[in-house]
């Protein structure tokens, strides 16, 4: 007979937190008539904000709970607050937008909470079971978030869209959990780690792992499985798209990462070649298909194509220094998405909001601070030293060639060079075209989000010390 | 012994009539209703087997739950039966030829307990020594080791709920909802004014 006692619940208080704090702020929305909104926006970040505290305050190096299901771990740790910061920007940035557009909804707030605590779920995951429950949590969550404007047909469409493929990737997810369990008997990681140790690779074993990869390559968008990106990119309202860009990803590629390096050590040579054929695909389609793109939103999309491709190079080479290149890239990525999309949250006229590029024509003479920052951050993205986006691709690219993957690396390279080219047109569209008609001023929670990013952006070079030790001291808890 | 097998005999029976009674019923309401008979006919064999849990969901979500949005649906929508089943017979062969396969698939699962008659013994799960139903087991083993994915199960289907009220309610300004404080509230002091109304004259 199982014992009775409490499993031990300290691991999952930050989880616990949410979860209590999204029932209570939806009785909240219920209950009181009149306009909440306001009120549960607040409430959602003080939650958000406890569960960041949480998440590290928690003592304990490695923690175990629910039979070894649910790992907090540094890695857990590290993720978990990245994603938290994903998430209360998106909130944060979505109060004005919606006020703008009037249509605000009390459950966007709290559907952002579930999702962000489905990703913690995910993050924590230590086996197949846990990893399938938190991302049709967070999945899910962010469908109804998609199509929340239910009265734009774009955004019906964009959700619809992200629903039906969403739900035949985790199809796909899971069939390939099954035959994982049938060959391993297992969905523990460890227990798969140990059982591939003992016994190798039968071929059940490797079908499996490709099926998992399909169903995580989707939800962090990398190619052959983006195609949802782009559309649900630019019908989802631009808040929603701030939000997709940034936590779901982080979360999706730290149980990626999880997986592969935990579950699936043993099977490296099986697994590398799929990631570094996944990686380099999502590289280049990244460059080569945002040459044409004239929505900055779209263009957005192919860019977090791109960039969740530069990612998974550090994930190909396998090692401590490619975890760490992940996480560091992960943690910059973040910075500097916030940073754009509280740029294109600011396009917004007297009409209504924008989201063509050229809308953007002639901003430096209309309004300097912001174009310059704009810019900054798309020689970020572009990778351009001695900004941030650099120090990422180094990272990343450093761990490759240290484990000589030479053709990833140049390939990479070779597609940030291309890539280059559309975030520098932007910057020139800004400078060098005639000034199109004036955006309306910038509300204060954007300039906040964009001058702490371009500060992290733009000042990193300085100081890197402290999120390369963090990235290390994360990365080598997985090992 | 006797008369559990009388008992199986007739749930049995009853169950394989009203599954005849189903799909040859001319009325879908009654269709809907020999279904549910047929549910309860196998609940009762579940009992038989000492399954009472499996029994209870069988009643409880299968008659309770999917039986009465059958009923439902062919009550709301305006589907003519008779112009359904007029091709009846042209998709007879076809009809036939599943259910050939379906029996014969069962004649070979129920050969292979005749060809070796130990794997029998496997069939029906083994009861706990210590007289725990299966009920309690599965109680035990659900909310203990895997607490963890039942609570996350019911965070999904708490995200599922709240995600079809924002996708689908409408708030009409115009509908008229009850207040049972402000109805109760009311004296006829505020419901009510007393005119007098001269012969003769409209107010």
């Amino acid at each position: 007979m199982p014992s009775m006692a409490l499993p031990n619940l300290a691991p999952a208080i930050p989880e616990i937190i949410l979860a209590v704090g999204a029932m209570a702020m939806l009785m909240l929305g219920v209950f009181r008539s009149g306009r909440v909104s306001d009120m549960i926006n607040a409430q959602a970040v003080v939650v958000l904000v406890l569960a960041a505290a949480a998440v590290i305050l928690v003592p304990g190096k490695l923690l175990l709970t629910f039979d070894g299901v649910f790992i907090l771990d540094d890695f857990a740790r590290f993720m978990k607050v990245l994603t938290i910061i994903g998430s209360l920007v998106a909130v944060v940035m979505s109060i004005g937008y919606f006020k703008a557009e009037k249509a605000m909804r009390f459950e966007f707030p709290i559907l952002i909470v579930l999702a962000t605590l489905g990703m913690m779920m995910m993050i924590s995951a230590n086996g197949l079971i846990a990893l399938y429950m938190g991302l049709e949590l967070q999945s899910l969550a962010l469908y109804v978030v998609a199509a929340i404007q239910r009265d734009s047909a774009r955004a019906t469409e964009a959700g619809l869209k992200y629903f039906v493929l969403g739900a035949l990737a985790s199809g796909m997810l899971l069939y390939g959990a099954s035959l994982i369990y049938g060959f391993s008997g297992t969905t523990e990681f460890a227990g798969i780690a140990a059982v591939i140790a003992g016994g190798g690779m039968s071929l059940g074993l490797i079908f499996g792992i490709v099926f998992l990869l399909a169903g995580l390559a989707f939800k962090v968008s990398a190619v052959p499985f983006h195609m949802w990106t782009p559309d649900v990119y630019e019908g989802a309202p631009t808040p929603v798209t701030a939000f997709f860009a940034a936590a779901p990803k982080i979360a999706a590629m730290a149980i990626f990462v999880r997986t592969m390096v935990t579950a699936f050590p043993a099977a490296t040579p099986e697994w590398q070649q799929i990631v570094v054929f996944i990686s380099i695909a999502s590289m280049a389609l990244g460059a080569f298909a945002a040459i044409g793109q004239t929505n900055i939103k779209r263009l957005m999309a192919y860019s977090s194509i791109g960039h969740m491709g530069f990612a998974l190079v550090g994930l190909a080479s396998g090692s401590l220094a490619g975890v760490k290149g992940v996480i560091i890239y992960l943690s910059i990525y973040l910075a500097m998405t916030a940073g754009t999309f509280a740029c294109i949250l600011a396009m917004r006229r007297r009409e209504g909001a924008v989201e063509e590029i050229d809308e953007l024509a002639g901003l430096a003479k209309r309004s300097p601070m912001f174009a310059f920052l704009l810019a900054m951050l798309m020689f970020s993205l572009a990778g351009i030293p001695p900004l941030a986006g650099f120090f990422a691709k180094f990272y990343v690219f450093l761990a490759a060639i240290e484990a000589q993957l030479y053709g990833l690396a140049v390939l990479g390279v070779l597609s940030s060079v291309v890539g280059a080219f559309y975030y520098l047109r932007i910057i020139k569209i800004m400078y060098f075209d005639e000034p199109a008609e004036a955006f309306e001023p910038m509300p204060g929670v954007l300039r906040t989000v964009l001058g702490l990013s371009s500060i992290v952006v733009i000042l990193f070079f300085l100081i890197p010390g402290p999120l390369v030790a963090a990235a290390d001291f994360a990365a080598r808890s997985l090992f | 012994m006797i008369l559990a097998g009388a008992f199986f005999y007739l749930f049995a029976g009853l169950a394989v009539a009203a599954a005849f009674m189903v799909i040859t019923a001319r009325n879908p309401v009654h269709a809907v209703l020999f279904l549910i008979l047929a549910f309860f006919n196998a609940a009762g064999l579940f009992v038989l087997m000492g399954a009472e849990f499996l029994a209870m969901i069988l009643v409880i979500v299968y008659v309770g739950a999917v039986a009465v949005l059958f009923l439902f649906v062919v009550m709301m929508l305006d589907i003519d039966f008779v112009e359904l089943k007029q091709g009846f017979l042209q998709y007879l062969p076809f009809g036939a030829l599943v259910g050939a396969i379906l029996l014969i698939e069962l004649i070979l699962v129920l050969g292979s307990w005749v060809i070796s008659p130990d794997i029998a013994q496997h069939a029906g799960a083994p009861l706990a020594a210590d007289g725990v139903t299966n009920t309690q087991a599965l109680g035990q083993i659900l909310y203990t080791k895997y607490v963890y994915f039942f609570e996350a199960a019911g965070m999904i289907l708490l995200v599922a709920m709240i995600g079809a009220i924002v996708l689908t309610l409408h708030h009409k300004p115009a509908a008229k909802r009850q207040n049972i404080a402000a109805q109760v509230g009311r004296d006829p002091k505020t419901a009510i004014e007393i005119r007098h109304v001269e012969p003769g004259q409209g107010i």
